[in-house]
């Protein structure tokens, strides 16, 4: 039944939350650390075991696949609510920073990249 | 008499009961709403664009300047499009990115696991110093206003969070947020154009990527329009960042700062 899968991905969600919120408390910030990371990873993890047994149960599957498309449609709506007018009101340091900051950071993509993933395949030689 | 009538009869169809019946749905009005906006960007996207920008972008950024009618909180600040608050919530944003990880390859994530981590410190650390340098060489200049702003081009929820815990006032925070949130939507807008040229187009750079640039509604919606593949390996890096920043900016960051300038 796909609400099997649901409940699974829902599951994986709650226990991310309460992990990420623990997280949080514990570093001082009161904030969810990570709590999405965790829960994707879970998912991930649990995903993977199924496979190597038996396979998830197809109608269980649909049920988590359901929500992983509807996640366009909530991109698409969580851009209509973003504070759009305070962002290009607040003047020109707010729209600077955010622009400049994140232009150096997507120059370094390619060559972090580049570093990190050659660095990683002589570590694993 | 028939237009006090008909008055009447209008005021009782289209103000008590659409009203009423599209403000107590809201959440179903706007998966009608984003059902008809991304049809009818797939079907620019096919017959203008000839499928050179995807639908997806195009719903987007209509988003975005829908947004920029609305008030604090977007176009949901409008009665009709309140259920838009609901369906891109923070709930559903999470809920739907979790679901995304059943795509995503675990040897995939093993791989690019520590690339991942050590991606996200040296993210904030570049934009926590260039967004605070911007500030400072614009007049912001002692460190709670370098801190503030720093945090604020990591993301919106870092900077306010900062901004707070080292007594900056409410405009130096309301820069912060400003900031956040100019970054989401340049990474939303920008992500699609330069994928090709960053070498955005396999699961480890998406995982580089989503630890360099952080904002996880950025990351996530500017990987939609680019390669929906992708989405959950950004998105996993992505989601540590705001916790990172949080943990650095107002600690490290700012005694580091406070002794510099």
């Amino acid at each position: 039944m796909k609400i099997y899968g649901v409940a699974f991905l829902a599951a994986c969600y709650l226990i991310g939350q309460v992990i990420g919120k623990y997280i949080g408390i514990a570093l001082g910030i009161g904030g969810n650390v990570g709590g999405v990371g965790i829960a994707m990873i879970l998912l991930v993890m649990v995903n993977d075991r199924f496979y190597k047994k038996t396979s998830l149960n197809v109608e269980t599957q649909a049920g988590v696949i359901f929500w992983s498309n509807m996640y366009i449609p909530v991109i698409v709506a969580m851009s209509s609510i973003l504070n759009v007018k305070v962002a290009l009101s607040n003047g020109w340091v707010a729209i600077f920073s955010g622009i400049l900051a994140t232009s150096c950071c997507y120059l370094l993509i390619p060559l972090i990249s580049k570093w990190l993933q050659l660095n990683l395949k002589e570590s694993t030689k | 008499m028939v237009a006090v009538e008909f008055e009447r009869i209008h005021k009782m169809i289209v103000v008590e009961v659409l009203d009423e019946i599209f403000i107590k749905n809201g959440l179903i009005v706007s998966f009608l709403i984003v059902g008809i906006m991304l049809f009818l960007a797939n079907w620019i996207s096919k017959n203008i664009f000839y499928k050179r920008i995807p639908g997806v972008a195009i719903a987007i950024l209509a988003a975005l300047v829908m947004a920029y009618f609305g008030g604090d909180k977007g176009i949901s600040n409008h009665s009709f499009f309140s259920g838009m608050a609901l369906l891109g919530g923070a709930m559903f944003r999470d809920f739907t990115i979790v679901a995304t990880a059943m795509g995503a390859n675990l040897s995939e994530l093993r791989k690019t696991g520590l690339p991942g981590i050590i991606s996200l410190f040296i993210g904030v650390i570049v934009t926590f110093f260039v967004g605070g340098s911007i500030g400072y060489v614009m007049g912001y200049t002692d460190p709670v206003s370098f801190t503030t702003i720093g945090a604020g081009a990591c993301t919106y929820i870092v900077g306010p969070i900062t901004g707070a815990a080292i007594g900056a006032s409410s405009d130096l925070i309301a820069i912060s947020v400003a900031a956040g949130v100019v970054k989401t939507i340049f990474v939303t807008i920008i992500t699609p154009l330069v994928a090709k040229k960053i070498g955005l187009d396999n699961p480890s750079t998406a995982m580089i990527f989503g630890g360099m640039i952080g904002t996880t509604s950025g990351v996530a919606a500017g990987l939609a329009a680019t390669d929906p593949k992708l989405v959950p390996y950004g998105a996993l890096t992505a989601t540590f960042y705001t916790g990172i920043g949080v943990l650095i900016c107002p600690s490290v960051f700012y005694l580091l700062m406070i002794y510099l300038l």
